[in-house]
């Protein structure tokens, strides 16, 4: 059968394109509202957990780093410590989306959460800046839920033996879609928790 | 096989990307405490935009991909730092 795997990473790539843009869209309204109410924005990262927060970006930074170990793994014609590399990386992906609902959970208690009856009653700024939070970390913790899914795929295929070293891509490109998840954190915990 | 210019990344060299990906975070955090003011943003964003390289270029593998697929990529945030720059002369004039 015809196979083309530089074409499927290269279509891949389009997609995560068309990702950059919709995170880099929300950015900009971000980076707007940010310079118009700079104290707001200051006021509201300080009622995020900075600790939470920089969990979560070693969680994420080390199960990018083990989606990329299991591609090597695969390449190498080493099944199990590839299929161990890519368990790791859905805990680490566990252990963000818990974290995530520890957060919200606390941010749910106080009655912040959109839509709330407070919501509205808060300073504009204060307002944008939360509401940016939720709809930016939600839209970011449903590609982690996405991404997840793509790479148990990979796992069982892995385990099946449909992923091997001599044809690897759609593990290739589950540990690129997994690879942006954590680039858009990168630029997310700075913005959102560390705004002085 | 389309497969014969594909690159295998070695463990350790990975491992090492992390090691400097963690202690950016680590100081990413800690230049926080320090009031730089007007320059803290640009530090934030200037050390996210180091570890985005990193990633982009080790954990995703461009440093091994054609130059067609690094163009595209660079065109990318090159288009994303257009549009910035053009909404905020917009807003500055307004």
């Amino acid at each position: 059968m015809h196979r083309d795997d530089e074409a499927s990473k290269l279509g891949m790539w389009l997609f995560i394109f068309t990702e950059l843009l919709l995170f880099g869209g929300l950015f900009l309204v971000y980076s707007v509202f940010r310079a118009q109410y700079p104290l707001n924005f200051h006021q509201g990262s300080l009622e995020l957990s900075v600790t939470i927060g920089a969990i979560n970006t070693i969680a994420l930074l080390f199960s990018s780093m083990t989606i990329a170990m299991a591609l090597t793994a695969v390449q190498k014609n080493n099944r199990k410590l590839a299929l161990a590399l890519i368990g790791v990386t859905l805990l680490m992906a566990s252990v963000f989306l818990f974290n995530k609902y520890i957060e919200w959970g606390v941010k749910f208690e106080h009655r912040l959460y959109p839509g709330s009856p407070l919501m509205p009653l808060l300073d504009r700024g204060h307002l944008l800046y939360f509401s940016l939070y939720f709809f930016m970390t939600g839209l970011h913790a449903l590609h982690i839920i996405v991404g997840m899914v793509l790479l148990i795929i990979c796992f069982f295929k892995v385990k099946s033996g449909s992923i091997h070293s001599q044809k690897y891509v759609h593990l290739e490109n589950g540990a690129l879609y997994w690879h942006l998840v954590d680039l858009i954190w990168i630029f997310l915990f700075p913005l959102m928790y560390l705004i002085t | 096989m389309a497969n014969n210019t594909t690159h295998t990344t070695e463990y350790r060299v990975l491992g090492r990307v992390l090691l400097i990906l963690m202690f950016l975070t680590f100081l990413t955090i800690s230049v926080t405490s320090y009031h730089l003011a007007a320059f803290s943003v640009t530090v934030a964003l200037l050390i996210a935009g180091t570890k985005g390289f990193l990633v982009l270029t080790y954990f995703m593998h461009l440093k091994y991909e054609s130059v067609l697929l690094r163009t595209l990529v660079a065109m990318i945030f090159v288009l994303y730092a257009v549009i910035i720059l053009i909404t905020f002369i917009d807003y500055a004039y307004r």
